[in-house]
């Protein structure tokens, strides 16, 4: 059976998934090796049970993403953070010094253009918490993946390693923020 | 002046008894993690990132500031001292807002060559996410003190080099902070001479010209050995930019 991966879109911009699709054409290869069963490039509701691995982009900054990464981490046996804002809060997390109040203040009513007006009491919108954090402050990480985004190849070499079994641990020139 | 003899890493050396681990290590190509020190500048031992191992002794020594005695047997990268450089990283990295990916010096900064020099792949302490203050008020610099990691290089610099000693350190602990000027705007510092010596030496994206964008502040550093090598040996001379 193939291995079953997963991908996951928490508070990041998915610029690590785009760089994923840079993968090009090595992409076809990735796709005869492995099942991709929940991605936010595939059309699945749910996060399934029973995966392998699971590339996790962003920082968690709200209830829903919260909620998620715990369903992540029950489901799959391998967590990678996969990106800066996944490893470090990175850009996501520079809200952190502003309240919630402020920040929809500034989003929603400052920088509008049309219909300034704050998200109402009944709206879905998930409720930011009180601070953006990395994803391993939340739920237990197996391995990172760093850049903003990583490149294509950051991400093919991890993806290798895992597919051939072994806990990625990027070498020295693959180690790279920002 | 006398000459020593002792070992580094097993393998023996020998060198004049005025000269600290650190000379000696990098005249021998051994490397070891620094970030307070910097060439020109008055050693002050504060980063804790050049820590050595001395046999028979509890006390880890900096390189930049001890120097060997006759006999000594010096150990500059055992498991002990990995771990705890890898620890003073993490530290620095969660006691600031280091977002490389928007940093003025992203890519040419010494705090992130340190991170992989120590094989910093996450930070195992939370991070702290504090609210450290911007100012912006002079003319052609910034200093962001969000990435600041108080290595007192600008400190140093201002005083020792340029002599108008802008820059001290002000508060305690955690609060510690750069302060110019008795903690006064920096635009309206009347011992400023704007020479831009303090940006330069900065390890990080902490200070830099106004102007710059995303990875786009390289800090040029030729200056500090030329001024260094005219004022002690009288020979004004370009010499060739060692260091970036
Ligand atoms: S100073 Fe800038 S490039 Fe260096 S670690 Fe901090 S944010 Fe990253
Ligand atoms: S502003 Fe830069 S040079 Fe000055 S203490 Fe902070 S990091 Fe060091
Ligand atoms: S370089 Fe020696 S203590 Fe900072």
């Amino acid at each position: 059976m193939k291995p079953r991966v997963a991908t996951a879109w928490l508070g990041g911009c998915s610029g690590c998934h785009m760089s994923f699709l840079d993968m090009d054409e090595r992409l076809i290869e990735l796709a005869d090796r492995i099942e991709l069963v929940y991605s936010p490039i595939a059309d699945v509701k749910e996060f399934p049970p029973n995966v392998d691995v699971a590339l996790v982009e962003g920082a968690v900054t709200n209830s829903e993403n919260h909620e998620m990464a715990h369903i992540i981490r029950r489901n799959a046996r391998f967590v990678v953070s996969f990106g800066d804002c996944a490893t470090t809060g990175n850009v996501t997390a520079m809200r952190n010094r502003f309240t919630s109040e402020q920040i929809q203040q500034r989003a929603y009513i400052e920088l509008a253009d049309l219909n300034p007006q704050l998200p109402s009491e009944y709206t879905t919108l998930a409720q930011l918490l009180t601070t953006a954090r990395p994803l391993h402050e939340v739920i237990p990480v197996d391995a990172y993946l760093h850049g903003c985004p990583p490149t294509a190849d950051q991400i093919w070499f991890t993806v290798s390693e895992l597919l051939a079994g072994r806990v990625p641990v990027l070498p020295p020139a693959y180690l790279r923020y920002g | 002046m006398a000459i020593i003899t002792f070992s580094i890493d097993g393998e023996h050396y020998s060198a004049r008894e005025d000269q600290t681990i650190l000379e000696i290590a990098r005249e021998h190509k051994i490397p070891i993690p620094t970030l307070c020190h910097l060439d020109g500048l008055s050693t002050v031992g504060a980063c804790r990132l050049c820590l050595v191992e001395i046999e028979g002794s509890a006390k880890l020594q900096p390189a930049c500031t001890a120097k060997p005695v006759e006999g000594m047997v010096i150990r500059t990268n055992t498991d002990r001292l990995k771990k705890y450089r890898r620890t003073i990283v993490e530290l620095l990295a969660s006691e600031g807002n280091h977002q490389c990916a928007v940093c003025v010096v992203n890519g040419h900064c010494e705090l992130q060559n340190l991170a992989y020099e120590v094989g910093l792949d996450h930070v195992r302490v939370p991070y702290l996410f504090p609210s450290k203050r911007l100012d912006a008020t002079h003319k052609d610099f910034v200093i962001d003190r969000n990435r600041c990691v108080l290595c007192t290089r600008c400190v140093r610099v201002c005083h020792e080099v340029e002599g108008a000693h802008v820059w001290d350190i002000g508060g305690r602990g955690i609060n510690c902070e750069i302060i110019g000027d008795m903690n006064q705007p920096w635009g309206e510092s009347e011992s400023c001479t704007s020479c831009g010596k303090c940006v330069r030496v900065c390890p990080t994206g902490a200070l830099f010209e106004k102007g710059a964008t995303v990875g786009e502040m390289h800090k040029e550093r030729g200056f500090l050995k030329y001024i260094v090598t005219a004022r002690n040996k009288q020979q004004w001379i370009a010499t060739a930019h060692e260091e970036e």
